[in-house]
């Protein structure tokens, strides 16, 4: 009987108790659960990867500007500006995981990970470190294992869509993700990869589900970048030795009690946060369609 | 319960800002195509509830201008829908609100390609999980996520077994059935969903019963 991926002490038990890497862990599960051979799921995360690389580069090249007119083209701009705030590898994760996410916001080609309003968050930050650390494709796919056991537990003990838990559990389990794979890659300890996803909650506990004219644009495009940094902060913070404190498992289930008292406005209702501010207000109405017939209370059939 | 993919954690695959809007919306417009038998020349398209006010920003008129233009769910076509449509397809959209009895993402069609015409209403509910809720006035509730066979027919009795019959003659397993007709006597629809696909000479056979109107056979979409 493989892992359930209820818990990470859990996780860390069994790959311990049955001498296998994080990621051989989530391997068999997928095998077991799903029936897959672990061919299919090597080219699955192949092709998952690939798109996520596409999207950085179609992001950051292409026009991206989207029907609202909310985005416009932000990861090329930040690519292309004179002033470089701490570092040009700095740089490239935000404009990367910028670029990605505004592909998704401009119909363009995206991996859901773990959802569509967090697709920026896992390509920007694994692009950056493969280019700064030269990593093999082959490793990036082991992260990505690692980042879909962290999103499994998550979705267990709290969840991953901003409708039921808040932004935190879109963008924040992506980041979540992203520590642990980059703590993988550069080859720390599961305890470690823990304290990396731990951390991670910690910074993004409680953020909102806010998006302006409910399209996932304002604030989900920043906060693709936001995330993307604070998942490497994290992995800096967890890789120096430095604990959590609070237990990731514990991390999470604050995740989940935080999310289920979020009030609904909060929760991609559009009705509270940036949605609800006079902006927030006035450019919804100017985006969303006015011209709607409206019908008697009494609903007519179509007829 | 069904335990959730790696795939589901690193994936799908998928164009626009969700699925709910883009590829359920291109798999209602793929069935339309199905059921219309081609891709249609004209097309009005009414996006109710939720629908209404979001198509644009949500990019739902794109998607389901791709999907009748037959275009799988992750095309990077679907961008670009209105331009690949030009010259081929007409299209129209309308926006209706309060639409209390249905679901909050639904959309209507009705299609023509030469002198055919159909009407379907689907709903998308997330995921990527459609429902055809109404087909030509007959209610109906299937999901395109099998194999389905939609049977009009003369309201005739035993027909309903006797179609069964022959579908369970071809080693294909029913795994739901829904008839629904316009008035007693009057022309019924069977709309059967199977767990694999059906021959074609069984399809022939279906088609050449006399009191079968119309036979259409939507793979799983
Ligand atoms: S604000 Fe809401 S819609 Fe936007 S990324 Fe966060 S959870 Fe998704």
């Amino acid at each position: 009987m493989c892992f359930l991926f209820d818990s990470f002490e859990g996780w860390k038990t069994y790959s311990q108790t049955h001498n296998q890497q994080l990621h051989e862990v989530v391997l068999d599960y997928e095998k077991e659960q799903k029936g897959a051979s672990e061919s299919d799921i090597w080219s699955g995360l192949a092709k998952a990867y690939q798109v996520m690389k596409d999207a950085v580069h179609t992001g950051t090249t292409e026009e991206m500007k989207s029907r609202s007119g909310m985005i416009d083209n932000g990861a090329k701009k930040v690519a292309n500006s004179d002033i470089t705030v701490l570092s040009p590898e700095f740089k490239l994760l935000i404009s990367s995981a910028l670029g990605a996410k505004e592909v998704n916001s401009c119909m363009g080609r995206v991996v859901a990970a773990p959802t569509a309003g967090a697709s920026g968050i896992l390509p920007g930050v694994f692009t950056t470190l493969q280019s700064i650390h030269h990593l093999e494709d082959q490793t990036i796919y082991e992260a990505l294992l690692i980042g879909a056991g962290v999103a499994l537990i998550l979705e267990q003990k709290a969840s991953l869509a901003g409708a039921v838990g808040g932004c935190q559990a879109e963008t924040g389990s992506a980041a979540a993700m992203a520590s642990a794979g980059i703590v993988y890659c550069l080859g720390g300890s599961t305890d470690q990869i823990f304290n990396a996803a731990g951390i991670t909650i910690q910074c993004m506990l409680g953020l909102v589900c806010d998006p302006v004219a409910g399209l996932v644009e304002v604030p989900c495009v920043v906060r693709n970048a936001s995330a993307a940094a604070i998942a490497n902060s994290s992995a800096q913070i967890a890789l120096s030795h430095v604990s959590s404190v609070i237990p990731v498992d514990e991390c999470a289930e604050a995740m989940g009690e935080v999310g289920q008292s979020m009030e609904s406005r909060y929760k991609e209702t559009a009705q509270g946060g940036l949605a609800a501010t006079k902006t927030g207000q006035a450019l919804a109405k100017k985006i969303l369609i006015q011209d709607i017939e409206i019908l008697p209370s009494q609903d007519a059939e179509e007829d | 319960m069904e335990r959730s993919s790696v795939f589901d954690m690193i994936g799908p695959v998928m164009i626009g800002p969700s699925s709910s809007h883009t590829a359920g919306v291109v798999r209602i417009g793929r069935v339309g195509v199905k059921l219309l038998g081609g891709v249609p020349d004209e097309a009005e398209i009414i996006f109710y509830n939720s629908f209404a006010q979001t198509y644009e920003g949500h990019g739902s008129d794109r998607a389901i201008v791709a999907g009748l233009m037959d275009f799988d769910t992750d095309d990077a076509r679907i961008k670009d829908a209105f331009d690949h449509a030009k010259d081929k397809l007409t299209y129209k959209f309308r926006s209706v609100g309060n639409a209390s009895t249905k679901h909050p993402n639904t959309v209507f069609l009705r299609l023509k390609k030469g002198d055919k015409k159909i009407e379907l209403e689907g709903e998308s509910r997330g995921g990527g999980v459609i429902r055809i809720s109404n087909f030509n006035g007959f209610a109906s509730g299937f999901t395109a996520n099998l194999h389905t066979l939609v049977v009009t027919t003369d309201d005739a009795q035993g027909s309903i077994a006797f179609i069964s019959d022959i579908i369970s003659h071809d080693d294909c397993n029913i795994a739901t059935m829904t008839v629904s007709r316009k008035g007693k006597n009057d022309v019924a629809c069977q709309i059967i969903e199977m767990d694999s696909g059906i021959n074609d000479i069984t399809l022939q056979y279906i088609r050449h019963i006399k009191w079968v109107h119309d036979v259409i056979y939507i793979p799983v979409i």
